[in-house]
């Protein structure tokens, strides 16, 4: 169905052409990251306002858009302290350690379908590593470091705690957060994020449904990932006080602030690009596109307005996703340590390889059958997603069960019946006590 | 004596030698009792300060912790930091003035530390308070149990890390804080008791200002109920975490919601009645593990239960007048004062000397929001007591956190010492 474009209208780009695009994508895509994360911090501020009957930063500009603004030059011009104690180098080293890997994981994510230029088609994506999602990885893992450092060259305890509870738990979810992708690559054969893209318009459904229980983990673990409630254990301000950032003032503390956000920002472009078709617009096939392979255009001719709507595609759904991190971090209490290594060891590690077990057979299956992913049944139906989709929610089905036991989801009663419970608990205690006292007089 | 001190071998006073470096101050030994430190202290454990100054100590209470990794191998108390020596403070006041400081211990719920001890002098003296008072005393303790258990309820949230919940509960502390400001004038320090009957009536509209408050009230006790309870994150936190069993609860005297959340039907309310509280329906919520989980179930239960039973005070709010009619406690009124001689010389001589008590001593119990509140007061026959004391329900629970904590991890602590509903000012009193 995909039709490959002339060449008259799609070529690739020239070397000087490449290297220029590149630089300006460089400075755009950090202009527009920090400035996005700038209002993230306010856009979190008005969310926990709404939802918790405030009205939030109003001060500065209508409506407290210059709020960021405000927060950034209070930070800097603020006293820079340093503790006597602190081990010097690392103590400065380990903000741009946590801050650099956020930033740079943006790289790889595509975030909008190749734009024609005059020199040739743009890819949108500041590099397009054919090591993409490894890349992300490492680097993911890479910001543990400038936590871990930051809790030990402090110090101080608490500190110390939490940067310690901060290796321990990106430790434990790296695992389940790589071992979620395993599935993915499975389909896609490769671990460059445009081909994830690339595979979902294809196979005509997003992998939030295709690799459910994938979706379910990479989520979680994302939480974990960037240290947000129920997940904030390194920081857990009514525990450790702040944990790892105790130590740091002005500028230091404001690039951990940064980096938490950047983090955010970048896990819900990758969940976004990774489980709900990146820049993919539903039911459009205009936007099927992948780029180059081998010198060869895959996918339909590009065009600037394509370009331009994926992008605010990409954008919305990266947009859900940050929102939903928010509501998340307002409505949820902490878990404990010993709670999240559980969750991370005990649950997500066997489940996600149990799940990595069945999605390999399923696909094995499917391919040996002969299905591809273009396949529709009764015209409209993916047949390969659909497939593995049921397998997936099925098994997301389990999980869910298995953990909750009961617990939750049909929780212990109503609001009413544990009222009338409670009543009749302490009728009973008051009868029991007085049968007790008429027995002792 | 020895002077009593602990001494562990980590503290350090860095002080800031001439050219600017740090220079650790030799720890000392003092001389006479010293609580030596664990063995091993000096290997793998570690000593952590949870406060003075911390955010989840409520307040100044100091917890030493010994920590093996994040689990509590000791935990020592340390209390005294907002000591502020009110029951010796009572020594100097005559009985009227000691009420202003008594809302100053238990600031979360200052109405029922008022009335506690109103209750206590007049019960030394003899005095029986009009119908009205009692019933308007009743809606005072009932309405301060809310407010302090809706208090308990947002902190134990934002120790959790539920933050939400907090500002849903101080949205309504807040119209409680209107209700103490227009009965009266102030929001903290209410200081409304006299001897003998409350500073002032009732104002005009105060009844139907309450009762838009109990309309709006249990709908955000139901939203906090469909926050928490139920929540698996919560209830991973708060189930079989700082249990007590009903045995020791009874041994370390714990009283209030953390006695009955343990099992033992106790609650002053119901077992020594004062007020004619027998006379209303009302259930004591009764936990069965005495763990956090029930204590929180406990008090939601108790903040509804106060709810029916400030609607049943209300219903039978009675006329007439809230002073007692007793020359010896109660001024005449400012008109009488203003025109007629005798009224003046009494209210000089209310004023001047204060009101006497009988020779004698009285103790007086209440249901607290955080226990059993007890007033102790002893007169020789003068305008001041010669001992007043306090038996402080916080004071008596935080003595059980050691014994809940001890194994526990380091995030049990924080949840354990929400879940004890303490307030220091009553602690260091």
């Amino acid at each position: 169905m995909m039709q490959a474009g002339t060449v008259q209208a799609v070529q690739d780009m020239s070397d000087t052409a490449y290297a220029v695009s590149s630089v300006v994508k460089v400075v755009l895509t950090f202009t527009v990251v920090m400035v996005v994360v700038a209002l993230l911090t306010l856009l979190e501020r008005k969310i926990s306002a709404w939802m918790q009957d405030r009205m939030g930063p109003n001060r500065v500009g209508p409506g407290g858009i210059g709020q960021p603004l405000a927060d950034g030059l209070k930070n800097i011009l603020k006293e820079e302290t340093h503790p006597g104690e602190a081990a010097g180098v690392f103590f400065t080293l380990a903000p741009m350690l946590s801050i650099i890997p956020a930033l740079v994981t943006f790289a790889v994510i595509p975030f909008a379908a190749p734009m024609p230029t005059r020199w040739g088609v743009m890819p949108m994506v500041v590099a397009d590593l054919p090591v993409g999602i490894l890349f992300l990885l490492a680097f993911s893992s890479l910001g543990v470091y400038g936590i871990v450092m930051a809790g030990w060259a402090s110090s101080n305890k608490y500190a110390l705690l939490g940067g310690l509870r901060a290796g321990a738990q990106m430790i434990s979810y790296e695992i389940a957060l790589g071992l979620s992708l395993m599935s993915l690559f499975f389909v896609v054969g490769n671990v460059g994020l445009p081909q994830v893209v690339w595979t979902q318009q294809r196979m005509g459904t997003w992998f939030f449904f295709t690799f459910a229980v994938s979706f379910a983990f990479f989520w979680i673990s994302s939480f974990a990932e960037t240290n947000r409630l129920p997940f904030d254990l390194p920081e857990a301000e009514s525990e450790l006080v702040t944990g790892y950032h105790t130590e740091y003032s002005s500028m230091k503390f404001s690039m951990f602030f940064i980096a938490e956000y950047a983090h955010v920002l970048t896990v819900s472009a990758l969940l976004a690009t990774l489980f709900l078709g990146g820049w993919d617009i539903p039911f459009l096939q205009r936007d099927d596109m992948l780029g180059f392979v081998d010198g060869r255009w895959v996918g339909n001719v590009p065009a600037l307005w394509i370009t331009l709507v994926t992008f605010l595609s990409f954008a919305i759904k990266t947009f859900v996703f940050i929102v939903i991190f928010m509501l998340v971090r307002w409505t949820v209490p902490r878990f404990r340590y010993d709670q999240v290594m559980d969750l991370g060891w005990k649950i997500m590690l066997p489940a996600s390889l149990a799940a990595v077990v069945v999605t390999a057979a399923t696909v094995l299956a499917l391919d040996s059958a002969g299905v591809t992913f273009e396949q529709r049944a009764l015209g409209f139906v993916p047949v390969y997603g659909g497939v593995l989709g049921v397998v997936n929610v099925a098994m997301l089905a389990v999980v869910v069960w298995a953990m909750d036991r009961g617990r939750t989801l049909s929780a212990t009663g109503s609001l009413d019946e544990r009222r009338a419970r409670a009543k009749q608990t302490a009728r009973l205690r008051a009868i029991e006590l007085q049968t007790a006292e008429r027995g002792e007089s | 004596m020895a002077l009593r001190r602990v001494v562990y071998n980590v503290t350090r006073n860095p002080e800031l030698a001439a050219g600017g470096s740090l220079v650790h101050a030799p720890v000392v030994p003092v001389a006479g009792e010293v609580a030596h430190p664990h063995q091993d202290i000096a290997g793998e454990h570690m000593l952590i300060n949870i406060g003075p100054q911390h955010p989840a100590t409520h307040g100044v209470l100091r917890l030493v912790l010994e920590l093996d990794g994040e689990t509590v191998v000791r935990c020592i108390p340390h209390i005294g930091y907002l000591h502020s020596s009110f029951e010796k403070l009572g020594e100097y006041r005559d009985w009227n003035q000691i009420v202003p400081l008594t809302d100053r211990m238990d600031y979360l719920a200052p109405l029922i530390y008022n009335c506690a001890y109103a209750m206590s002098v007049e019960k030394l003296m003899g005095v029986e308070v009009t119908e009205r008072c009692k019933v308007v005393r009743l809606i005072c303790m009932e309405l301060d149990r809310i407010f302090s258990h809706l208090l308990w309820l947002g902190t134990t949230g934002i120790d959790l890390g539920a933050f939400t919940v907090f500002l849903y509960t101080f949205q309504q502390r807040e119209l409680i804080y209107d209700l103490h400001e227009s009965y009266v004038g102030a929001r903290i320090t209410t200081s409304s008791t006299r001897i003998g009957g409350m500073m002032a009536d009732l104002p005009a509209g105060w009844i139907d200002q309450l009762n838009s408050f109990l309309k709006g009230f249990p709908k955000v006790l139901d939203e906090v109920d469909t926050l928490l309870t139920n929540n698996a994150i919560w209830v991973g936190r708060t189930q079989g975490v700082g249990v007590i069993s009903a045995e020791d609860a009874v041994n370390f005297g714990l009283s209030g919601p953390n006695l009955r959340a343990s099992g033992v039907a106790y609650d002053v309310r119901k077992d020594r009645p004062y007020y004619d509280m027998e006379t209303y329906d009302f259930d004591v919520p009764v936990g069965e593990h005495g763990d956090i989980y029930d204590r929180y179930l406990c008090r939601m239960e108790e903040m509804r239960q106060s709810v029916g039973l400030l609607h049943q005070f209300i219903e039978r709010l009675p006329g007439g007048s809230i002073n007692v009619d007793d020359p010896r406690v109660i001024l005449p009124s400012k008109t009488m004062a203003m025109n007629d001689m005798e009224s003046m010389i009494h209210h000089f001589k209310v004023v001047m000397e204060g009101v006497r008590a009988p020779v004698g001593e009285s103790w007086f119990s209440v249901e607290s929001s955080k226990g059993e509140l007890g007033m102790y007061v002893v007169s020789d026959g003068g305008a001041k007591p010669v001992r007043w004391r306090v038996r402080g329900p916080s004071f008596i629970n935080i003595a059980a956190l050691p014994h809940m904590i001890e194994g526990a991890l380091l995030s049990d602590v924080i949840a354990v010492n929400a879940s004890l509903d303490i307030v220091l000012g009553e602690i260091d009193r």
